[in-house]
């Protein structure tokens, strides 16, 4: 912030420099202990790849958040102690109206720091879309090899509920997935929109009538995580929630034979899988 | 006291009494929910204690419970012999509840299938008509009684078009054509829970799925574990 | 009978009051409304057709209520006398401006096309349903006490979710155009009127009508959908939908118009040697903000338009299975929903940067910088708005397109700050209560800005978007940004349009209890929304009470600290009435060298002017006094 020469006599201080010594001491001081305090807390956790992944966003964003916050932050309280009318005094200001050297290197900066987060979050999307629903035809697909465990997520109002196309379309109330395992999510919804939220594992997508909306994520950890939905969707919006479990693949699998038995008398009236449905009544019910 | 502060002591106080009456009125809307009906207490036995709770299902409320809404369809609960227009239950903590569902309404079928399993009742099983089954044909469902947090989805056949006797609106009687549910849930902990119709009944309705399936006293509510 | 002769010429007296009443008035305004409403829902109820048998089946008449909400404001605005210019001009009559002679405090309530008067009726009737909308916020956070909370049903919970969203982002779109650039901007730039006042009128009583309007749907079972209004749930909802549609729309209506007048009044009538770079910065923000409001807000009511047919004749724009899409109305409400927000941000960049020279003492420092800085604002927003839609599913491949473009727009939006912090770098500041407005500001909406970076980077998104989080940024940059600025500007200018001082003890009450509060609510609902917590809930994880009732009781000091500036505003302006000073803060802007109570033309002889508009400081100018810029009035 170095503008004209102090005008006001010697006794000024410098404040240019003493100002940006102490932005520049705290941001030393406060970024690390961010990074490495408030890092590891931020959401969603460790459930997946793609949760780690946004918590690893997460962290890096607070960590070029804190040094713009503590100059903007630092200079009010510095500007509130120092450049103060004296008490009972009007004294004008010194009549600087610009500093082309400051203007200048203030673009060329915020504009380094605004690309460089833009290509660093493209980076990160382009891995594997980030555990963002991204339509019929995914654009970012994982480039890890071995089969996708493709589970289609069902909205409606006001549940969720999901079938399994590899384990004969079954269609089961809860979900539950192999850990370590590359999993397509197929979402999509039977009436209006909603929004499936698995908070632990880093995942939302819209669930859209008529739209097949995918997301890839994988699983890491064995625990239970929480689906809600997030898109506002009527009276039972809040209500719409739900818990999924991560096991390991031979609980699944015994999980899913489980479900085969349990359902079984219902399975016969299924529609076949499809990646949208359009169930009766289509316009106004009946 | 001048005349302008008279004039605007006396528009103080008439601004002051319109505000009450419409915070008044704001409040009375805002708060507003259908009655909260008990189930009638049955008999405990092995030291679990039980309760009845009975349900009626119509096509449509009728004028004399809702004169804005007489053709929505909706639940209706029985207390003291008398059929109340209400969809918010009250029943004990670790007991079982029996429910019995009087269901007057046509079929509509279910949006998605799935709901036509039962789920969450203590046997697995409901009672149509006396008789024992895990599930109907999706086709023939005309609504369902769902408690999704509580693991309980309950699909209720509705009745045939051909029957005779068909009830028009609330409260409807014994002696006309119905269908008779009944199934027993075991409720665990305290808690208040909503729950919910899945079969797009609501008639006239974008995917039917408007109206009464949107409005609390219709085809949703909650059930209150005590 | 009157047998006292009459004067020669009639001193203009007061009639009696019966006679007042009769006339183009608000008295007659509402008995029209009522009248107008009533016809058109008579009209509704005579429509019959194949299409129309869901009507019946349903309980609810959707083509009754539009067509009696149109009818009634078509009476309001009959009876307020919006209809007698055409209709004299068609009968050849002349023109005439004879609403804005009428004097006494009965022009505050009809049509007056002194842009003075309507700046007034404008601060008053936004207050007013700013502060219902307040009050809808406070009723929100009492339910959210319990995580299964049974304080209001479902039902109306979303009701009062959705009034206060749409209140606050539509009325107070001209929180501060409505009021401050009504009064100013034609004394700023040194004329005597707005360039169409009779239309300058007209957007007050749209607004006021459209109010009413969604206020009212609390009559017909309220609406579900919150202030996105998305699809096709609103197809779903009940006749309370249509208010919300018919007064968005007429918010449009309002803003398009706000919007066009501003632009031709700044363009048009500025005064002899205004050059564009001598235009005060707040006017430039009023032109950007014009800008966005006339490009966004045909796009809202486009999409309204839509929705109401395919609520009452049943076409099907946005239902699949008639072929319509939901996501049509995801673009199209958010192709005007992101400028929209940015309606809201910037005449709050202009308030502070044009106060900021004031009570610094210094030249606004940058100011080609924060011209430059509005105007990218105003470009580059129309190209995010699919950053609302990164989990919908729809163009994944654009993502890193709409993320980059939310990225670049945070460096116009750094041009404000660093104007900001430039001219606090030495200054000689004083910290009057608007200065500490604008102070709060400075932190608010640097802290929604840097939240805003977290939305706008897609893998973060995902977390946020649709959470808390999101709502907590928006109030950040929207109440952090327009409302603090709003109470800086009603500090500043009350003095001008009042003539009368506002208490200061009570108004850095009013300060620092808002700040400490709103930040204390705020603040926690980025933490909420990171553990998960979706917005627009009557219910919630158990083990997120403990933050969310420390939200709910910070938000209840908000609402009484607002009750501290109601209690100034009614002591300061009916009780102890201290007159101002011409020039309390010693500005040397256009608008305090006028007397007070501003005359009705403004000026007597229009104004030359020959200076920059911040011509503070010691060293390069000598301080001048009186009236600088300004040719001697009055000769």
């Amino acid at each position: 912030m170095a503008t004209a020469e102090p005008s006001h006599g010697a006794r000024e201080p410098d404040h240019a420099r003493r100002f940006g010594a102490i932005w520049i001491v705290s941001s030393l001081i406060a970024t690390p202990l961010v990074v490495l305090l408030v890092g590891p807390i931020m959401p969603p956790g460790g459930g997946s790849e793609q949760a780690q992944g946004h918590v690893t966003d997460n962290t890096v964003l607070i960590g070029m958040a804190t040094p713009v916050l503590l100059l903007v932050l630092t200079y009010l309280i510095y500007a509130i102690v120092y450049f103060r009318q004296p008490k009972g005094a009007v004294l004008e200001g010194p009549a600087v109206s610009g500093n082309s050297r400051v203007q200048t290197s203030w673009i060329v900066i915020t504009s380094v720091l605004v690309l460089t987060l833009a290509v660093y979050g493209t980076v990160r999307l382009t891995a594997d879309g980030a555990g963002g629903g991204q339509g019929p035809s995914p654009a970012f697909t994982p480039s890890a090899s071995g089969k996708k465990l493709p589970v289609q997520v069902i909205a409606q109002e006001w549940y969720f509920t999901y079938r399994y196309p590899t384990y004969g379309d079954i269609e089961t109330p809860h979900l539950v997935l192999p850990v370590n395992q590359m999993i397509e999510l197929h979402v999509t919804s039977l009436d209006i929109i909603h929004s499936f939220w698995a908070y632990q594992l880093g995942v939302k997508a819209d669930a859209n009538p008529n739209v097949d909306n995918i997301v890839f994520v994988k699983p890491t950890k064995v625990a239970t995580f929480e689906v809600r939905c997030a898109e506002l969707c009527g009276i039972w919006h809040g209500y719409m929630f739900d818990h999924g479990r991560v096991v390991r693949p031979a609980v699944f699998q015994a999980w899913i034979a489980e479900q085969r038995r349990r359902f079984a008398s219902t399975h016969k009236y299924l529609p076949p899988f499809s990646t949208k449905y359009i169930p009766e009544p289509t316009r106004r019910g009946g | 006291m001048s005349v302008l502060a008279k004039k605007l002591l006396g528009i103080g106080i008439g601004v002051a009494i319109a505000a009450a009456l419409i915070a008044l009125y704001v409040a009375a809307w805002a708060t507003s929910a259908p009655p909260t009906i008990s189930a009638a207490s049955g008999p405990t036995a092995a030291g679990v204690g039980s309760a009845q709770l009975t349900l009626q299902t119509v096509a449509a409320i009728g004028p004399d419970y809702s004169p804005a809404h007489p053709d929505w369809v909706s639940y209706l609960v029985r207390e003291k012999g008398r059929w109340v227009h209400s969809t918010i239950y009250r029943v004990p903590a670790h007991s079982l509840v029996h429910i019995t569902v009087l269901q007057y309404d046509g079929d509509s079928g279910l949006r998605n299938p799935f709901m036509a399993q039962v789920q969450g009742t203590t046997t697995g099983m409901m009672a149509v008509d006396g008789k024992s089954t895990d599930s109907i044909n999706p086709e023939e469902a005309s609504h369902t009684f769902a408690v999704p947090q509580l693991g309980i989805f309950v699909p209720l056949p509705g009745v045939p078009e051909e029957a005779p006797n068909q009830c028009e609106f609330a409260p409807c009687t014994l002696a006309q054509a119905h269908r008779t549910i009944s199934f027993t849930i075991r409720t665990g902990a305290k808690g208040r829970f909503r729950w919910q119709c899945f079969v797009p009944c609501a008639a006239g309705w974008i995917d039917g799925n408007g109206g009464p399936m949107q409005t609390l006293g219709y085809m949703g509510g909650f059930l209150e574990v005590v | 009978m009157n047998t006292v002769a009459e004067p020669a010429t009639p001193v203009p007296g007061r009639r009696p009051l019966w006679r007042r009443m009769i006339g183009f008035n608000l008295l007659t305004a509402v008995i029209l409304g009522v009248a107008g409403y009533y016809i058109g829902w008579f009209i509704g109820h005579e429509i019959k057709g194949a299409s129309f048998d869901f009507i019946d089946d349903t309980d609810e008449n959707d083509v009754a209520l539009m067509l009696a909400y149109i009818g009634g404001v078509i009476g309001f605005l009959v009876g307020l006398g919006f209809a007698n210019y055409p209709f004299s001009r068609m009968l050849g009559k002349p023109a005439s401006l004879r609403e804005k002679e009428e004097e006494g405090v009965g022009r505050y309530f009809g049509l007056c096309t002194d842009h003075k008067v309507v700046g007034i009726q404008y601060l008053v009737g936004i207050g007013l349903f700013f502060f219902i909308a307040g009050l809808n916020a406070m009723l929100i956070r009492t339910q959210l006490l319990h995580p299964v909370p049974t304080f209001v049903g479902p039902n109306q919970y979303l009701s009062l979710v959705g009034m206060h969203g749409s209140m606050m982002m539509g009325m107070m779109t001209s929180g501060i155009l409505g009021p401050f650039a009504n009064y100013f901007v034609p004394i700023m730039i040194g004329a005597r009127r707005m360039a169409f006042p009779r239309i300058e009128a007209l957007t007050f009583w749209l607004l006021m009508a459209a109010g009413f309007i969604l206020t009212s749907t609390i009559f017909f079972g309220g609406f579900p959908t919150g202030w996105t209004g998305y699809q096709p749930l609103n197809e779903q909802a009940v006749m309370g939908m249509d208010s919300y549609i018919v007064f968005f729309a007429l918010v449009g209506v309002s803003m398009t118009l706000l919007g066009l007048n501003m632009i031709v009044t700044i363009v048009a009538l500025r005064a002899p040697g205004l050059t564009w770079s001598r235009l005060p910065i707040f006017v430039w923000s009023v032109l950007a903000t014009a800008v966005l409001m006339v490009l966004a807000a045909p796009m809202l009511i486009g999409a309204l338009t839509m929705a109401a047919l395919d609520r009452t004749v049943n076409t099907g724009f946005f239902i699949v299975s008639a072929g319509g899409s939901p996501y049509l109305f995801e673009n199209l409400f958010w192709f005007f929903g992101h400028p929209e927000v940015y309606i809201l941000a910037l005449p709050g960049f202009g308030i502070v940067l044009e106060l900021l020279p004031v009570f610094t003492r210094k030249p606004l420092w940058g100011y080609r910088l924060g011209v430059a800085g509005m105007l990218g604002v105003t470009l580059m927003s129309f190209f995010v708005w699919q950053h609302h839609l990164f989990v919908s599913g729809i163009n994944a491949a654009l993502r890193p397109f709409y993320m980059l473009s939310t990225e670049i727009i945070s460096i116009p939006t750094g041009f404000i700050f660093l104007c900001v912090m430039g001219t606090l770098w030495k200054a000689r500041a004083r910290f009057t209560v608007p200065m500490l407005f604008c102070m709060g500001w400075t932190f608010n909406f640097l802290i929604g800005g840097l939240s805003g970076v977290f939305l706008s980077d897609v893998p973060s998104d995902v977390d946020t978007h649709g959470s808390f989080f999101v709502m907590a940024h928006f109030h950040y940059t929207i109440m952090g940004g327009l409302i603090f600025t709003f109470f800086a500007a009603i500090y500043y200018w009350v003095p001008k349009m009042f003539g009368v001082c506002l208490n200061e003890k009570l108004a850095k009450i009013h300060f620092w209890s808002l700040f400490l509060a709103f930040n204390s609510t705020f603040m926690p609902l980025f933490v909420l929304g990171m553990k998960g917590m979706p917005r627009r809930v009557s219910t919630y994880n158990p083990n997120l009470q403990g933050l969310n009732v420390w939200v709910s009781i910070s938000a209840f000091v908000i609402g009484l600290s607002m009750l501290v500036f109601i209690a100034n505003v009614l002591y300061s302006l009916v009780i102890a009435r201290v007159p101002a000073e011409a020039n309390p803060w010693d500005s040397k802007s256009l608008e305090w060298q006028l007397p007070t109570p501003v005359p009705v033309n403004n000026f007597e002889r229009i104004p030359t002017i020959e200076n920059d508009p911040y011509e503070y400081g010691t060293p390069l100018t000598p301080p001048p006094r009186g009236a600088p810029g300004m040719a001697p009035a009055g000769g």
